[in-house]
């Protein structure tokens, strides 16, 4: 394994990891403050036991993608040092801005986590939403930063070097629009519908738990409408992508050759004629710029980006369905926590959205290579001269798999321990 | 006289300032709960575990607003450090992961209280060898922005291998045990527990003392901290050594914390005006003008949030210590 592939592989790796605790470190605060907010207004005891036990599971996910994202933090350098040399100064500023949203986010979760018994409720319900704004905002920051890597904006760039830096205007670069949308969808679809489908889950069983049932409806309660959203915000994503980083696009759908009224490829053999053309300019004679339009060299790794995209949309679509059945059972007010088949449905749905980021993710980043910065700076030239990069890789992936199995066996016994009535 | 750069490495060193006096405290309580011992073992485990519960987190976070403000002020100083402290500091992420991963699963019945302790006695050791390595100039060599034709052994190990840096890391380790035992005499309620961290405070300001005399006898070429802080943290070291014989620990406190601001600052100010010794200065490496104004922007509108929200947090935590005479 050449040193370059180990630098790329550990950072996938810790981005890998981070993205699913950063995800639920987002979604999970407006959970809990759904259910205090219930129990507050109902007095129903079975609001608070959730609150305090989604709390609980919450505190553990929360630590540890405090200290993977603090990793992080130190890869960009011990990684990538030509990068953040030349970068640090135009997006230092977003990576600031997070600095202190996730310090907010931090100082209130505390507060929320040990705070019961010491604060008013009036108060630790405020440090709730405190959490839940602060880590979106924290989300939304670093979202800015890896939109800028891919249209980077906000200097002139002339013998190696930035001039005329505009930290502002790099921040409003034009991904950042789109992938912060989908990205923060993203983590409240994924959040939302796998709290709820692990209740679905229990709840075959259980029917008329009223702890699972309640679990289920806030959960759907955040899930379901961000994935009923989510397709529009991939949507709005893939025309940015269209235009800025043609060969992104082209990658994501296999298009080797630039054409007119391109189809869209799904998997190595469906093709639907014009589909790609409408989907990426609302246009069915639209041209789509191929692989072929820039040198064999500068394509990312195809048939990764491609397979990466497909199961995205797949499971995007899946739980968009998902969110639909919920409003279609809400609309009708119906009893969903009877109805096997959704419930099924719904557990079924629990994994998928974490895939779906891990897929989505995929696709930004494969999709982005051989650059680091769009254009400018190939990801090659950015990594650190250290030799022998394998040993770290592989130590942080070892780590991070024990991490992973402790943390799915701690979360287990917790959910185990919920009540059944 | 105070350029922009200037104001914003001193941001950087009020961040780092505050993550060893909180977030190496909770190390240090780290460390202690591997030293634990005597019969009331059981208490003090759990005295540290309540006493750091709650504030851990927000304490880490100083560490990663140093680094971004760093990368952001300084790119060429972090880029150096990155390359050639590749080693330690990853060592020490993983530290930090293991330290913060293993005391929440140990909170929440998953075990890992041995893994907890020794990660809190390794990251220290670590942070401090890599404070070592900048500040004997050891990583000069990267701050030249030539990255090549630098043997493994040559670039990567020896610069931060050597017995000064070491030894600095053993310090730094004395210095958060220290803290911590310190703070843990406020936390304590009943008068044997207290008494029993007035005695790890006692040892742990004495192996301070002790390190830091060996240190002045054995490198003699070490970097030269100036006299005047050098009275200082004497000054700061003896009211602390009385306040704990006296048991007047909130005044302990406060000179255990003067005592250990006084050191981190006595190393900046040695390396001054250089943030990579002898090669970069912080003129050399600063950002543009407008990446530092926005950066300092960013830092008052941060506080402005911040700092209400610090000082709620040690209210409801921290109230009965703070008021605790």
């Amino acid at each position: 394994m050449s040193d370059l592939l180990a630098a790329r592989s550990q950072m996938a790796v810790s981005l890998a990891f981070h993205i699913i605790f950063a995800c639920i470190g987002i979604a999970m605060p407006v959970l809990m403050v759904i259910a205090e907010r219930r129990w507050q207004r109902t007095r129903e005891p079975v609001y608070l036991d959730l609150a305090k036990r989604w709390a609980r599971g919450t505190a553990i996910l929360f630590a540890v993608g405090a200290v993977s994202g603090t990793v992080l933090a130190f890869e960009l350098g011990l990684l990538w040092p030509r990068f953040m040399e030349l970068a640090g100064p135009v997006i230092g500023m977003p990576f600031s801005l997070e600095g202190f949203a996730f310090f907010t986010e931090a100082i209130f979760l505390g507060i929320y986590l040990y705070g019961w018994e010491k604060v008013s409720p009036r108060a630790h319900l405020l440090a709730g939403v405190l959490i839940a704004v602060s880590g979106a905002a924290s989300g939304v920051f670093v979202v800015i930063a890896n939109a800028w890597m891919n249209t980077p904006a906000g200097f002139t760039f002339a013998n190696g070097t930035f001039t005329a830096i505009d930290p502002i205007a790099a921040m409003r670069t034009p991904a950042a629009l789109p992938q912060t949308l989908h990205m923060t969808l993203a983590a409240y679809a994924a959040t939302g519908l796998g709290v709820a489908g692990i209740h679905a889950f229990m709840l075959r069983k259980n029917p008329t738990s009223a702890f699972h049932r309640a679990a289920l409806t806030i959960g759907l309660l955040v899930g379901a409408p961000a994935a009923i959203l989510q397709p529009i915000s991939g949507d709005i994503a893939a025309r940015y992508v269209a235009r800025r980083q043609p060969v992104k696009l082209a990658a994501m759908e296999a298009l080797y050759e630039t054409r007119a009224g391109a189809p869209i490829t799904i998997g190595p053999g469906i093709r639907i004629p014009y589909g790609l053309s409408l989907l990426a300019f609302h246009d069915p004679d639209a041209v789509v710029q191929g692989l072929d339009a820039v040198p064999r060299e500068e394509w990312p790794n195809v048939p990764l980006v491609h397979l990466s995209f497909d199961v995205m949309v797949a499971l995007g679509t899946y739980l968009a369905v998902v969110g639909l059945w919920t409003g279609w059972l809400a609309l009708r007010k119906r009893d969903i926590a009877t109805r096997r088949r959704f419930l099924w449905a719904v557990a079924l749905a629990a994994p998928c959205g974490f895939l779906a980021v891990e897929a989505g993710w995929m696709v930004t980043e494969l999709g982005r290579q051989p650059w680091v910065i769009f254009g400018i700076l190939k990801t090659a030239d950015a990594v650190t001269p250290m030799p022998g990069l394998i040993v770290p890789f592989t130590v942080i992936t070892v780590l991070y798999c024990a991490l992973a199995v402790i943390v799915a066996k701690l979360l287990t016994r917790q959910i185990a321990r919920s009540p059944q009535t | 006289m105070f350029s922009l750069a200037a104001a914003l490495a001193g941001v950087i060193l009020a961040a780092l300032t505050a993550y060893v006096l909180l977030g190496g405290a909770d190390f240090g309580a780290g460390i202690w709960t591997l030293l634990a011992s005597g019969p009331r073992k059981a208490q003090q485990r759990d005295l540290i575990a309540h006493a750091i519960a709650p504030v851990w987190e927000a304490n880490h976070v100083w560490l990663i607003l140093a680094i971004v403000l760093l990368f952001t002020c300084f790119p060429r100083a972090f880029a150096a450090i990155a390359i050639g402290l590749h080693i330690p500091l990853t060592l020490m992420l993983i530290g930090i992961v293991l330290r913060g991963s293993a005391f929440v699963f140990q909170s929440y019945g998953g075990g890992g209280g041995r893994v907890f302790a020794a990660a809190s006695l390794m990251t220290p050791v670590l942070l401090g060898t890599s404070v070592g390595a900048v500040a004997s100039g050891a990583i000069g060599q990267w701050g030249r922005g030539q990255w090549v034709g630098v043997g493994f052994y040559a670039g990567y190990v020896a610069p931060w291998l050597t017995a000064f840096n070491l030894a600095v890391g053993l310090f730094t380790l004395a210095c958060f045990a220290f803290l911590a035992a310190v703070y843990l005499t406020l936390e304590a309620k009943e008068a044997p527990l207290q008494d029993d961290f007035r005695l790890r405070a006692i040892a742990a300001g004495a192996a301070v003392v002790a390190l830091a005399v060996l240190a002045l006898v054995v490198f003699p070429a070490a970097p030269r901290v100036h006299r005047g802080i050098v009275g200082l943290v004497a000054a700061a070291s003896l009211g602390a050594f009385w306040s704990l014989g006296r048991r007047r620990y909130k005044l302990a406190r406060v000179a255990a914390a003067a005592q250990v601001t006084l050191i981190v600052w006595g190393w900046a100010l040695a390396q001054y005006p250089y943030l990579v010794p002898r090669v970069l200065t912080i003129a050399d490496a600063a950002a543009p003008d407008i990446t530092l104004e926005l950066a300092l922007s960013a830092v008052v509108l941060g506080a402005v949030v911040l700092l209400p929200s610090l000082y709620y947090l040690m209210k409801v935590f921290k109230g009965r210590v703070l008021k605790a005479s």
